[in-house]
């Protein structure tokens, strides 16, 4: 039964083991039943409704059965863009009930989710845990009947991606798609040179390497991480933190599932870099619920490491220990915000936290912590071993070293590239494949639509920032259907905290349909600019500050576009529908019929 | 304790240690306007009604502490204009009936409204549909007026601390939901004090109304704000 006490065993019994007994559950149930709600309030301490609003947070979780089988269809424009509309009618059709819901025999649920992380390789669907990409019509069906043929996701993969998505703890369809392997990432790295070199430094000469390398944060909003780790060196309230935010959700970023892929130790290495500049004796790695399926393999990379003694006690025979345990997350964009995974880490709803305090002041379990990149913390590792004089030799001299870019949509040569900071966009489309763009989105729906005006304009922290998203958009593709899909993603994904991002991002969306259905009037234009900075200005954190860029962005880019829509000199109430609101009148008075009728005259 | 100098809109104000914008500024009769804070509770910043400028950049001033040379923009017209549409935006976000709620008068959000001038808003209606739950035997959730301020959430709590209402869904889909359990063994007591934290309609205490009558109640002599404006005309 579902109040089964040995789902509870071995979880300690306060709050912190929320999320992880309501994986459990989740996993062993196929969702989380009332008794199981009760079973696991009264194990951690919390109220039925606390619980309740834990689950119902992650979209992975669910209090209504999900089906045998799960079937998670990505729906990012990019797989839109990649036939996603025919994958998804085969799936409906095989299953036999739609999108949002659970055949009527038990056996399979169909839900849509927001970008999973394999956006070179659309449409992709994660089944059971299992993700299966290049979906056609035909592969979607023959998923459906495999699992109600009673097998399991993991044995209807076919053919396994290329490098370690082909080793046997990943054994996954996945490609890599490593385009371009610069100096950094890519670069020959001796296991163990970046801790074995550390451990003969002091902290602070580790920290000043860092700043002179002038490291600025690999995830978008580029902080120095040199100064962040002195900062949370200085603060006394120890335990220290390290924190790897290995939850890269924004629509088209993939850069992070190569790096876990092929460079986990790599990583690993950059966190007990870190560990011993703050002062840390712990780590934490916090893995996107998509990339669950590297877990097994990033365990035994943090095995091995343990083994050489790179990670555990007295590392590289010094007098500093560090290890590294790793959270899952459960479908949220949110907690790629670093408080917000903080708060889902320690077992919570993850809704940012308000700042000051600042993560290094206080931080996972209240405690000073650095919250630091994947690719961040692997370059810091690698410009221990190599000096900071190499890493500013590469880039520009505001942007040093190099960037991941995860590329997508309309080009010939999708995948991951290093490249130097100060690559123009029309250089980066020369090497993908993609000289035909008319359009490219540089760092996701939060960052900016350049048009090919934009085209000189130079991939760096001063002029277009990225957290390595890049999705190129060919000549045929409609702007619009583009700017909807990425206000359906903010909507969703907003966690409903403050009042701006969860209701003015509705109404913003609501307003550029209005545009888009030939309704709106120049006033409409200029109030989709008030209330796009309306959002930005009173959000309370990162995701309602960005959430109007894609209206914003392709306002300003593609201004032409937007006035071809409108009706010019009206500023009256150009959306309402005379016979629509007879309609509704009648309905409400039971006169359907007649009236509509009448509506039409 | 050291004294904190600061300004806003060019008055020179001090704060304490510790002190946020809004607090502070209440000390020195200057009037921001709040709705999800709640004096005693942990600020959430949830509203984001007070947003102000700090040095030129926008923050929540329950939520932002007072710091030394801080120069704080309370009143200029765009802020204004902002505090007006998230307050234009709550009413369109719900089901706000004023004339037909037990809150009338009392109702914080109601009264931003008439402080702030709030005719048409400049926002559709959206209409929602939202449950009503009456199933605990001395409160109603009312979620048509729920402004999600989490004071509820915060404040509400059972002898051994659990929370009785929580925040359950994400985005827009978010609604308070009141604990059975929890929410049936309240006394009349903090059913009452529940209703009174509350800064809409949102949670009503069942068997009683209208024990103040309209024309008598908190807002309708004076807008709000305006006790801690006075204090400053002294």
């Amino acid at each position: 039964m579902t109040n089964d006490k040995s789902l509870f065993q071995g979880h300690p019994k306060d709050p912190s083991a929320l999320l992880d007994i309501i994986r459990t559950v989740q996993g062993r149930h196929g969702h989380v039943p009332p008794e199981a709600v009760s079973g696991i309030a009264a194990h951690v301490g919390l109220s039925e409704a606390e619980v309740r609003g834990a689950v119902t947070f992650y979209h992975f979780f669910s209090l209504e059965p999900r089906g045998r089988s799960t079937i998670y269809l990505n729906d990012s424009i990019t797989s839109r863009m990649r036939g996603r509309t025919a994958v998804a009618k085969a799936f409906e059709e095989e299953a036999g009930c739609r999108f949002g819901e659970v055949a009527p025999d038990g056996s399979i649920g169909l839900f849509p989710t927001s970008c999973i992380g394999m956006n070179d390789q659309e449409p992709s669907a994660i089944v059971d845990g299992t993700v299966f990409t290049g979906l056609t019509a035909d592969a979607a069906r023959a998923v459906v009947r495999g699992l109600r043929a009673g097998k399991a996701a993991k044995d209807l993969v076919g053919k396994f991606g290329d490098g370690a998505n082909q080793s046997d703890l990943v054994r996954a369809m996945v490609v890599n798609n490593i385009r371009r392997r610069g100096p950094v990432l890519f670069g020959d790295h001796e296991a163990g040179s970046a801790i074995r070199k550390m451990v003969a430094m002091t902290p602070e000469a580790v920290i000043e390497e860092i700043k002179k390398a002038n490291l600025l944060g690999r995830g978008g909003a580029g902080f120095p991480t040199g100064l962040k780790w002195d900062f949370c060196r200085r603060e006394k309230n120890p335990p220290h933190y390290v924190v790897c935010n290995a939850d890269e959700g924004e629509p088209g970023t993939f850069k992070d599932r190569v790096i876990l892929t092929e460079l986990p130790r790599l990583v690993f290495e950059g966190m007990a870099v870190a560990g011993y500049a703050v002062g840390a004796e712990e780590g934490v790695l916090y893995l996107r619920a998509e990339y669950d399926y590297l877990r097994p393999s990033l365990e035994s990379a943090l095995a091995d490491m343990r083994r050489e003694n790179l990670l555990g006690k007295n590392i590289a025979g010094s007098a500093f220990s560090f290890d590294i345990a790793i959270k899952s997350g459960a479908g949220a964009y949110i907690c790629g915000e670093e408080s917000a995974l903080l708060e889902s880490a320690e077992g919570k709803r993850g809704e940012p936290r308000d700042r000051p305090p600042f993560p290094v002041q206080f931080g996972y379990r209240g405690r000073p912590t650095t919250v630091n990149n994947v690719e961040t913390l692997a370059a810091a590792a690698r410009i221990l071993v190599q000096g900071a004089p190499w890493f500013t030799s590469l880039g520009t001299p505001k942007s040093a070293g190099t960037k991941l870019l995860s590329v997508s949509g309309d080009c010939a040569r999708p995948g991951v590239y290093e490249v130097e900071f100060g690559l123009s966009v029309r250089e980066l489309l020369d090497l993908v494949g993609g000289p035909e763009a008319m359009a490219v989105q540089i760092g996701g729906p939060s960052g900016t639509c350049v048009a090919r005006s934009g085209f000189d304009r130079k991939i760096c922290f001063s002029d277009l920032a990225t957290g390595g998203s890049v999705i190129v958009f060919g000549p045929e593709r409609d702007i619009f259907e583009i700017v909807a899909n990425f206000m359906d993603f903010f909507v969703e994904e907003s966690c409903g905290w403050c009042t701006p991002c969860r209701a003015g991002n509705v109404l913003l969306k609501k307003k550029f349909e209005k545009v888009v259905r030939g309704q709106g009037s120049e006033l409409d234009l200029k109030e989709l600019e008030d209330w796009g900075k309306l959002i930005k200005c009173t959000s309370r954190c990162g995701l309602g500050q960005t959430s109007p860029n894609p209206i914003l962005t392709t306002l300003q880019n593609f201004p032409e576009l937007y006035r071809a829509k409108v009706r010019k000199g009206d500023d009256y109430l150009t959306e309402f529908d005379l016979a629509a609101a007879v309609r509704d009148g009648c309905e409400a008075a039971h006169r359907h019929f007649e009236c509509e009728e009448t509506s039409h005259e | 304790m050291s004294e904190i100098r600061f300004t806003i809109d060019g008055k020179p104000c001090t704060g304490k240690p510790g002190q946020t914008i809004v607090e502070a500024a209440k000390d020195n009769g200057i009037y921001i306007p709040v709705l999800c804070h709640f004096e005693g509770l942990k600020p959430v910043g949830s509203c984001r009604i007070c947003t102000v400028r700090v040095n030129g950049r926008y923050a929540a001033a329950c939520t932002q502490p007072v710091s030394e040379g801080m120069v704080v923009e309370n009143t200029a017209p765009d802020l204004e204009d902002m505090r007006k549409a998230l307050i234009e935006m709550l009413f369109v976000e719900g089901n706000h009936m004023c004339p037909t709620c037990e809150k009338s008068g009392n109702c914080e959000l109601q009264a931003l409204g008439y402080r702030y001038q709030l005719l048409a808003p400049r926002f559709p209606y959206l209409w929602p549909r939202r449950e009503l739950d009456a199933s605990a035997p001395k409160l109603v959730l009312e979620r048509n007026r729920c402004i999600q301020c989490l004071r509820c959430v915060r404040e509400i709590r059972a002898k051994d601390g659990r929370a009785v209402f929580a925040a359950v869904h994400r985005g827009p889909h978010v609604t308070i939901e009141a604990d059975p359990e929890l929410a049936a063994a309240l006394s009349d007591e903090e059913a009452r004090h529940a209703m009174e934290i509350c800064p809409v309609g949102a949670i009503l205490r069942k068997e009683t109304g209208y024990a103040v009558p309209i024309g008598e109640r908190k807002f309708d002599g004076a807008p709000i704000g305006s006790d801690i404006e006075k204090g400053s005309e002294r």
